[in-house]
């Protein structure tokens, strides 16, 4: 037995050759329930892009996983080599196959239908009926009823010479659509890359009676793209006038929950008038290319803090963050000078406060109905003036005194709006001025957006050709036998096609009636 | 808001009482497929010796071979009419005006649409995957689905008036969108096809291993359409559900910008639904890879559905993410 030897391929032959299996149906499927597989951590993984404080939060908790899952870039799993490796082979294979597959069937837009086969009583839907009356005339006829079902057609000759059968193809749309999706998937690709590449995503939080400049110093979280410059921060300001949200009612079993937020901003492009304008939620505003979203809001309380000589030190708006529903909120407030010492207060907001029978306060409805605002005071060296960048949300009291509050001589201070209270070591004094609210804006720009969803929307009417216009193939041919003539009808599916056989009778139905057949 | 909760009485009652007559239709499309077992198996048994059953004794010099005595009685007696099968059908479409009837309720009762947390997602998709398995006897008869479809109903509607229940509450303002009525109706359609496309490529997985030898009891199996039919109906239907599933993506991603600042965030649903679109993918493109029609590619339909289902139910209570609006 003689074993089959293969050519020694060279390093041509062997690019040859992955290249063909790279572009193979049963690779591009491959990589697809790859993608599909590679996904999936990242859903069981906090992501630093969408989740950044339970990337944190991960971390802490799993302190032996989290180095693997670092090693491995779980937790930037869609921005990953692997994962970005899957897709990109996916789209290259997708390529691979898109290219050959267009030049064919740019070959078979310009191609005449095929010859008709021999044998028609092989395929499916294949029927004959006999009529009297010309050939040549039936043959015509055919033809044209074809042509009118929208297919191309083309006359061959029978054995005598003269044309004696139809062969007729249509449905050439369901392979543009198929390639028109795939090549609308390259543009949706390309342009999420691009739009990714160009854009910026900023956060910054603004209380009511505030402004801010669409500026990269003025933002306190800021995504460039990889192409980012400063110059595609286009000259603007919000000027934060109002927030109003609306709190249900009536409806008994949900008291308290939002149904509605309102911002009045004005706002104040270069060299131009300010302008009012109002942004809700699933209604951003759209300013200088960029669209400016509300995402979240909350209370600023206003505190001032005085010196022993009634001097204020500090008197400003603090964010503080809201815990639950009814908005009971946390914040810290830094005083690092103008007093004694440096001080930190660590407050708990209730906008509707009740005290529940265990003696805490608790907040029973997210508006300011019965404001109280509760602050634990510490005094020590706060770490803020060793350069090293602190949480302006979180305090480390590790190093730091409680001077008032349930660990120190002088009980937690409680105010309410208009209320002052001594601190203890005669420091001075401490006010809530207001409460004013806040919102978290987020400045967004994507300038390939709309492509991408162009593109989509060109995917998605190519997926649909693609499935649902039937690429078939009918023939007639028509023969001359005793007297009358034999006509055999056929088709031919190329691709899923439920379809055929109707169609094929239809046909026959109406060539019969043009040829003045009663049916 | 005030909530008319005379309605929502009524959308409860309703649900209920669609639930009763459904389990009624359960049972008697189960009862179907038993008929269909008994009716093929009478001939067969008639026909053929068949060993080591009920009946047979080995007595060690060399078997012998009897005929089953209960199937022989039973080749003597008519095959029942398929009234079962025509009471089942009835039941259901009685079910199902009165399951819409709940789900109705429960809309007039909120004043928009009552799919807006996943008690009312259960209550509306389920109405919707029984009104795809409905629609689609008009192209094809499927009814011997009816077992597998009011199954997967039934299980659905008790999980969902039982674990998923709330109260009518109004919309959070990310809710209150166009976009809620479009994206969520389409996904569950999308849903209702894949669901009919995941019963059929079962049954497609039983006749093929019946025809290699190796589910012999399911003797019903032989009523139905042929392994290669039944995946071209699944094929035909899950096309249809891909192509509302690839708009439900599109369109959440549209609705995403508006709401959330970005059209794409990896947020766990967003990423499930990508998985799932990327599951039936590779099944249409299974059917165009050697080797991959058959029982492959209805593994893969059977596997997208139910990372839909995961999608739904594990995702939604207890993945993190945006999409947080199960009311629970």
């Amino acid at each position: 037995m003689v074993g089959i030897v293969q050519p020694p391929l060279g390093p041509l032959g062997y690019l040859r050759y992955f290249w063909r299996q790279l572009t193979s149906m049963r690779t591009a499927l491959l990589l697809l329930l790859l993608l599909a597989l590679a996904a999936v951590p990242g859903s069981l993984v906090p992501q630093v892009s969408s989740d950044p404080n339970g990337v944190i939060q991960y971390r802490a908790a799993n302190p032996t996983i989290a180095p693997v899952l670092d090693f491995f870039q779980v937790f930037t799993t869609y921005s990953s080599v692997w994962f970005s490796a899957i897709y990109l082979l996916l789209f290259v294979s997708l390529i691979g196959c898109v290219i050959p597959r267009t030049r064919f069937h740019l070959d078979a837009l310009r191609a005449r239908p095929p010859k008709t086969p021999a044998r028609l009583d092989r395929l499916p839907g294949f029927m004959t009926r006999r009529v009297d009356g010309d050939a040549t005339a039936a043959v015509t006829a055919a033809r044209a009823v074809l042509k009118s079902r929208g297919y191309r057609t083309a006359l061959y000759p029978g054995a005598d010479g003269a044309p004696d059968s139809v062969s007729a193809e249509r449905g050439y749309l369901r392979e543009t659509g198929n390639l028109v999706f795939h090549v609308a998937l390259i543009g949706v690709l390309i342009t999420v890359g691009v739009g990714g590449g160009l854009g910026y995503t900023g956060q910054r939080v603004v209380v009511e009676g505030f402004a801010f400049s669409n500026s990269l110093a003025s933002y306190d979280s800021f995504n460039p793209g990889r192409f980012f410059s400063d110059s595609f921060l286009s000259p603007f300001s919000i000027a934060v006038d109002s927030f109003a949200p609306t709190y249900e009612e009536a409806n008994r079993r949900a008291l308290g929950q939002a149904i509605d937020y309102t911002l009045k901003v004005t706002t104040t492009e270069r060299d131009a008038v300010p302008v009012p304008a109002v942004i809700k939620v699933n209604s951003p505003l759209s300013l200088g290319g960029a669209e400016v979203y509300l995402l979240g809001n909350g209370y600023a309380p206003v505190l001032t803090v005085r010196d022993a000589t009634g001097h204020a030190v500090f008197s400003q708006p603090t964010a503080f963050l809201p815990q639950d529903a009814n908005l009971t909120s946390l914040g810290v407030v830094k005083v690092p000078d103008g007093l004694d010492k440096q001080i930190a207060m660590r407050g708990f907001l209730y906008p509707s406060a009740v005290t529940l029978t265990s003696g805490a306060l608790a907040s029973n409805y997210p508006d300011l109905i019965n404001p109280t605002l509760t602050l634990e005071v510490y005094s020590g060296d706060l770490g803020l003036d060793n350069g090293v960048g602190t949480n302006a949300y979180a305090l480390n009291t590790d190093n730091l005194t409680q001077i008032a509050g349930r660990k120190a001589a002088t009980p937690t201070i409680k105010l309410t709006p208009g209320q002052k209270i001594d601190l203890p070591d005669g420091l001075g004094s401490v006010e809530l001025a207001s409460i004013p609210r806040f919102v978290s804006l987020q400045v967004h720009s994507d300038p390939a957006q709309g492509w991408v969803l162009l593109f989509a929307i060109l995917a998605l009417s190519g997926l649909i050709t693609s499935l649902f216009v039937p690429r078939r193939r009918v023939w007639v041919r028509v023969s001359a036998s005793g007297g009358a003539l034999d006509i055999e009808y056929a088709g031919l599916a190329r691709g899923d096609d439920p379809g055929l056989d109707a169609a094929v009778l239809d046909i026959a139905d109406r060539h019969s009636q043009r040829l003045g057949l009663k049916l | 808001m005030i909530v008319n909760e005379t309605l929502v009485s009524y959308s409860v009652i309703a649900v209920y009482s669609a639930m009763a007559i459904y389990t009624l239709a359960f049972i008697m499309f189960t009862l179907d497929l038993s008929r269909r077992s008994a009716s093929v198996a009478a001939p067969v048994a008639a026909l053929q010796p068949v060993g080591a059953r009920a009946g047979v004794v080995s007595d060690g010099a060399g078997d012998t071979l009897v005929l089953d005595s209960a199937d022989a009685a039973a080749s003597t007696a008519q095959p029942p009419a398929p009234r079962y099968l025509r009471a089942a059908m009835a039941l259901t479409m009685i079910g199902w005006v009165i399951h819409l009837g709940a789900a109705l309720f429960r809309g007039l009762a909120a004043g928009r649409v009552p799919w807006a947390n996943m008690f009312e997602f259960s209550l509306t998709a389920t109405a919707i995957v029984v009104g795809v398995f409905l629609l689609v006897q008009l192209w094809n008869d499927l009814r011997f689905l009816g077992a597998f479809v009011l199954g997967f109903a039934l299980l659905a509607l008790g999980i969902g008036t039982t674990n998923f229940y709330v109260d009518v509450v109004p919309l959070p303002p990310a809710l209150q969108s166009g976009w809620l009525v479009i994206h969520v109706f389409v996904a569950s359609l999308g849903t209702g096809f894949f669901a009919i496309g995941a019963a059929l490529s079962v049954v497609q997985l039983l006749q093929a291993r019946r025809v290699a030898g190796g589910v012999s009891r399911l003797r019903f199996l032989d009523t139905l359409p042929a392994a290669e039919v039944l995946e071209n109906l699944a094929y035909r239907v899950i096309v249809v559900g891909f192509v509302f599933w690839s708009f439900t993506l599109i369109a959440g991603a549209v609705w995403a910008e508006r709401a959330w600042g970005r059209y794409w965030g990896w947020d766990t649903k967003e990423v499930w639904t990508f998985i799932i679109w990327t599951i039936f993918a590779g099944y249409i493109h299974a059917r165009a890879t050697r080797g991959w029609r058959g029982s492959r590619s209805a593994w893969l339909a059977i596997i997208g559905f139910s990372a839909v289902v995961f999608n739904f139910t594990i995702v939604n209570l207890f993945f993190k993410g945006l999409h947080a609006y199960s009311g629970l």
